[in-house]
């Protein structure tokens, strides 16, 4: 658990030094090259992601913005082992990702949280398929409800919890794992203005303590922004990078960020980039393919 | 659950078992009026309905002839063997059909082609393959029951949120534990749908059942008194199935409610 428990302090300068992060825990670096992926059967086939290659370090923060329908998700979903590459080198920490693993988690735009389940047994989730006993995984589901704030709730039904507290309780189920890669698929799409800006920045103070690679999914360019060390920007069909933008605004990050001139300005070159793209309305893809091929055998 | 109905300020439980209560008495009322009377429309005759009232002195003569223990005691062993093997085959296949289209391809045929075949009709060849008669009624209501069960779990499994399961693989789910952990949990909404449909349905075929049954039964009573043309325990043996019928499938639908607790919640999405 140490790697949680990094206190306040710490959290203050990890953007500045990343050299005290223990390297025998999770490391989490992505390794892409000519990733090509393709979704649909037949003559319906197409390819969602087309050759591309990119390097994400551990610890890093990578927003991938792009129109809907571009292949973002997809590539995500690849990453979590939903969706098998056609052609490429897709690898996590120098092994090639054959399947989902605890060790990717990843976090969906909404309800998939298990409704049978209250809130602390679906956070205990992953520990239960380790076989961790239940005391023990009680408290640490515990543990980890007080770090998204929501200890107070843990009997109720994920049905009883508003859409932001789903999604805290979510992020909570998922680093339970101590994943190397926090996967997030539009986390906070569905979600109100007021809910999603602190969402975000809850998202930023816990992956301050913690650390993880992530990798975070949006449409949103001022989501983006505010999150990301660097964003990849992809075009639609087929899905390349059109461009590799680093942010270099200083941590921790507040709201007073969004209106500065410097923020402004990345936002106006991300709106002209995604402004190319303009006219094409596609159908949004999923992590998880096409929907005829999302039937998962046992 | 019971406060936020209250709060809602839907019609209070008096009201409600009142109106259900009064529902039952119009029925009584217009079948004891259209029998007194000999209600005659051509299409439809009540000249030789029993009266309410000759059906409850029936009622009484039943319960003292020590006959009614036996009668409900076979029924109630048929219908609850027949029922419980039909739960166990129909959830284990509906498991295993929702699951694989290969089980599903080569196992749906056949039963698509066995389920429209009515419970009389199973009665010659379930005599010839069962040696003892026991044996037979069971398999006819076990009959009734399976394909409502079978159809509502391949249902309820299919219907499982994909995203669920991938979201469980992702936080290291087995296949057997997606199984029991994600696929059974999600599909029991849909299972008590068809075990509480299911047990109705064997209550049903109880009748075609008893008709070979020798002796004892609610259905071989109801069956034998048409047979010597005792009508007003027709009736008697009719609502005997009804009421236990009834019963049955209420006491199936609260063991489901019992344990799908969150399911109330969702609004029955």
């Amino acid at each position: 658990m140490t790697i949680y428990q990094n206190n306040s302090a710490d959290y203050q300068h990890h953007s500045s030094d990343k050299s005290n992060r223990n390297p025998a825990v999770a490391l989490g670096e992505i390794n892409a090259q000519q990733l090509s992926i393709r979704l649909g059967t037949g003559v319906s086939e197409f390819e969602a992601v087309q050759a591309v290659d990119f390097n994400i370090q551990p610890g890093e923060f990578v927003c991938l913005l792009g129109p809907s329908g571009c292949g973002k998700s997809t590539l995500l979903g690849a990453l979590a082992g939903h969706i098998i590459p056609a052609n490429g080198v897709l690898e996590v920490d120098g092994q090639t990702i054959t399947g989902p693993s605890p060790e990717r988690g990843m976090v969906f735009q909404h309800h998939t949280l298990f409704p049978w389940l209250n809130v602390v047994d679906n956070v205990a989730f992953g520990l239960k398929m380790r076989g961790v006993n239940k005391a023990e995984r009680h408290a640490q589901a515990l543990e980890m409800l007080q770090q998204v704030g929501l200890h107070d709730v843990a009997t109720r039904w994920p049905s009883q919890l508003s859409g932001g507290m789903q999604q805290r309780v979510e992020i909570a189920r998922v680093l339970i794992n101590k994943p190397r890669l926090l996967l997030m698929d539009e986390p906070f799409g569905a979600l109100d203005a007021q809910t999603r800006l602190k969402m975000q920045q809850l998202l930023l103070d816990i992956w301050g303590r913690i650390r993880t690679t992530l990798v975070f999914v949006t449409h949103d360019i001022d989501e983006a922004l505010f999150l990301a060390d660097r964003i990849l920007v992809m075009s639609p069909r087929p899905g390349r990078f059109i461009e590799n933008l680093p942010v270099n605004f200083a941590r921790p990050r507040t709201t007073e960020l969004v209106t500065t001139p410097e923020f402004m300005q990345l936002k106006r070159h991300c709106l002209d980039l995604l402004s190319h793209e303009e006219g094409r309305q596609l159908p949004r893809l999923s992590p998880l393919g096409l929907p005829p091929e999302t039937r998962i055998a046992v | 659950m019971a406060n936020l109905k209250r709060t809602n300020a839907l019609p209070s439980r008096v009201t409600t078992a009142s109106m259900q209560l009064g529902s039952v008495a119009a029925c009584v009322l217009v079948w004891h009026f259209a029998s007194t009377l000999r209600i005659d429309l051509g299409v439809i005759t009540f000249s030789n309905v029993p009266t309410p009232q000759a059906v409850v002195s029936a009622i009484w003569q039943l319960l003292q002839s020590n006959a009614l223990l036996p009668h409900l005691g076979s029924s109630l062993a048929r219908v609850f063997s027949g029922y419980v093997m039909a739960a166990i085959v129909g959830v284990t296949l509906g498991l295993v059909i929702g699951r694989s289209r290969k089980a599903e391809n080569w196992l749906m045929p056949p039963l698509e082609l066995l389920r429209p075949i009515p419970a009389v009709a199973w009665i010659p060849l379930a005599i010839l393959m069962f040696p003892s008669s026991e044996a037979s009624m069971i398999f006819i209501t076990f009959t009734g029951a399976l394909f409502p069960i079978l159809l509502n779990t391949i249902h309820g499994v299919e219907a499982v949120d994909p995203r669920l399961i991938a979201s469980s693989r992702s936080l290291g789910a087995s296949p057997r534990a997606i199984l029991r952990e994600v696929v059974l949990p999600g599909a029991l909404p849909s299972i008590f749908t068809g075990l509480s449909i299911g047990m109705g349905t064997s209550w049903f075929c109880l009748v075609t059942a008893e008709m070979i049954s020798g002796q004892w039964g609610i259905g071989y009573y109801t069956w034998s008194s048409y047979v010597i043309q005792n009508y007003a325990d027709i009736v008697v043996g009719m609502l005997l199935i009804g009421l236990l019928g009834m019963g049955s499938s209420w006491l199936i639908k609260r063991i489901g409610d019992w344990l799908t607790p969150w399911y109330r919640l969702q609004g029955k999405s």
